[in-house]
């Protein structure tokens, strides 16, 4: 059997409140480019991060400030890497452009009647997604000169909406919320006709509490969602994105990992050689494969390894960086991120 | 005018007596972890004045000493409260009054459930939902009308 080990290669500290999330700049890690990633926290401020080359260890490169003015939730970059779109409690979502090793605040984005909890870019960088306490989900298309324009309001989720992630191809957007329920939006007829094309609730196998987090495999045919029902879910779609006749194919349920998790789980990633991670409340990280020895009605995916105590207190985000040999980071209430290597 | 309290006239307790904390360590244990137990987790929250009476929560017998469970081993602590009324929409903020002393009282590592006696409340499920989503916890101690309610609330009284 294989053996694999979690291996800390750094401990990362600056952030003076729980760290909430973070994004890796899917830019870096090749040609010759450090690797880059952003985190985000309850001191209200972003921190950048670079590895050295020379080194391999990250520092801190940038710190943005004083534009948020309560806590920064979450934060994500464009498909380019030149922005870096950051979702606060203070109910406005910022656009940070690179400009020569500074950061400057280059766009406000301002509607959502409360928190925004989440930001994401599509693959083509043209769509931003956000979503917030206020139980909506706003598309915005990027105009030329760091303008966006609200397209389209999305009303459905009866409850704050915690996360929002586009499909890693298709135009196709999903959302979960506090309501359990994981919503698949997309643009059926004409432009900027978004509507709700499926529900992944109770009735169909989804989750019984809280649905936190999403995360793609590579080739985006199957999704795995987290809950704080203490389950992760893999969900599976025979087409991506829209059929030629212009017919959604939907998701379906086809696996559940239960029993692995003592609380909460706030985070899953997916990373693309196929392991997802997962963080929970339980201050643990735990990683997850396809279950190549699986017979006919075995278990879909198995448990790699369980990384115990990982942090000092809840693990709020896990991200596995681009690159040919991914390093993962963890983000937690204890203030610090971590970066991991996965060694086999 | 009619009262505009949620429960006009709650019943009061009389207090527990306060245990002084165990006997005196020997000078050879002056440096013995003592582990974090019921009455220690009691006694932080035992103080807490109700947001609509001039009473403490342990007058109104919202907390007792039972309600409290704790495993110092595994970090754990759960405290079942129980409203003076079952559709008592000040629920939420006992909820997060206690969840805030707990987490000023207690070390880092605890992991802390707070949660309303099965039973006691109309929208049970929903308080309990609510108390312990810490991004809705967080976001509202963001709110500085509600962290003043909540500091009013955890202010020591002088009776």
């Amino acid at each position: 059997m294989d053996s694999f080990e979690l291996k800390e290669v750094q401990r990362l500290e600056g952030h003076t409140d729980r760290v909430w999330s973070l994004d890796w700049n899917p830019a870096t890690g090749h040609a010759g480019i450090p690797l880059v990633f952003a985190s985000c926290s309850g001191d209200k401020t972003v921190r950048i991060w670079e590895q050295n080359l020379s080194t391999n260890l990250f520092s801190c490169k940038a710190v943005l400030e004083e534009t948020h003015t309560r806590t920064v939730r979450s934060c994500a970059w464009s498909p380019s890497g030149k922005l870096l779109a950051t979702a606060s409690f203070d109910a406005t979502t910022a656009i940070w452009e690179n400009v020569g090793g500074d950061f400057e605040c280059v766009s406000t984005l301002e509607g959502h009647e409360n928190e925004v909890k989440s930001v994401s870019w599509n693959a083509s960088g043209t769509l931003l997604a956000t979503c917030s306490r206020d139980k909506s989900v706003w598309i915005w298309e990027v105009q030329p000169g760091n303008e966006f324009e609200c397209v389209s309001v999305l009303q459905g989720h009866t409850q704050d909406v915690k996360m929002v992630r586009w499909h890693p191809t298709e135009d196709i957007l999903f959302s979960c919320s506090y309501d359990n329920n994981i919503k698949v939006w997309a643009d059926e007829g004409d432009s900027d006709d978004w509507q709700c094309v499926q529900t992944l609730g109770e009735s169909n196998n989804g989750h019984t509490s809280t649905v936190w987090a999403l995360s793609f495999n590579a080739s985006g045919d199957k999704m795995v969602t987290c809950s704080d029902d203490l389950t992760l879910k893999v969900w599976e779609t025979e087409n991506i994105g829209m059929q030629s006749g212009g017919g959604f194919a939907p998701w379906r349920h086809i696996c559940t990992l239960t029993g692995y998790h003592e609380r909460t789980i706030f985070s899953v990633h997916w990373s693309r050689g196929g392991i997802f991670a997962s963080g929970a409340a339980d201050d643990a990280i735990r990683l997850f494969a396809s279950n190549s020895e699986s017979q006919v009605d075995g278990p879909l995916y198995k448990l790699l390894l369980k990384k115990e105590k990982a942090h000092d207190m809840d693990i709020n985000s896990v991200q596995w960086s681009p690159g040919e040999k991914p390093l993962l980071a963890s983000a937690s209430d204890d203030g610090t991120i971590k970066v991991w290597d996965l060694i086999s | 005018m009619v009262s505009g309290l949620i429960n006009a006239n709650p019943v009061i307790y009389e207090k527990k007596q306060r245990q002084p904390r165990s006997a005196q360590s020997l000078p050879s244990d002056e440096y013995r972890v003592e582990p974090i137990d019921q009455q220690e987790i009691f006694d932080h929250i035992r103080d807490i004045k109700d947001p609509e009476h001039p009473y403490s929560l342990e007058e109104l017998k919202v907390i007792t000493e039972e309600a409290v469970e704790v495993n110092d081993q595994n970090s754990y602590v759960r405290v079942t409260f129980t409203p003076t009324v079952e559709h008592c929409s000040m629920a939420t903020i006992i909820g997060l009054c206690l969840r805030v002393k707990l987490l000023r009282s207690l070390p880092s590592r605890y992991k802390v459930d707070i949660r309303v006696a099965p039973g006691s409340h109309a929208t049970e499920a929903a308080v309990n939902k609510q108390l312990n989503d810490k991004e809705r916890v967080a976001a509202a101690l963001e709110n500085p009308n509600l962290l003043d309610m909540v500091d009013e609330c955890l202010a020591p009284s002088y009776d």
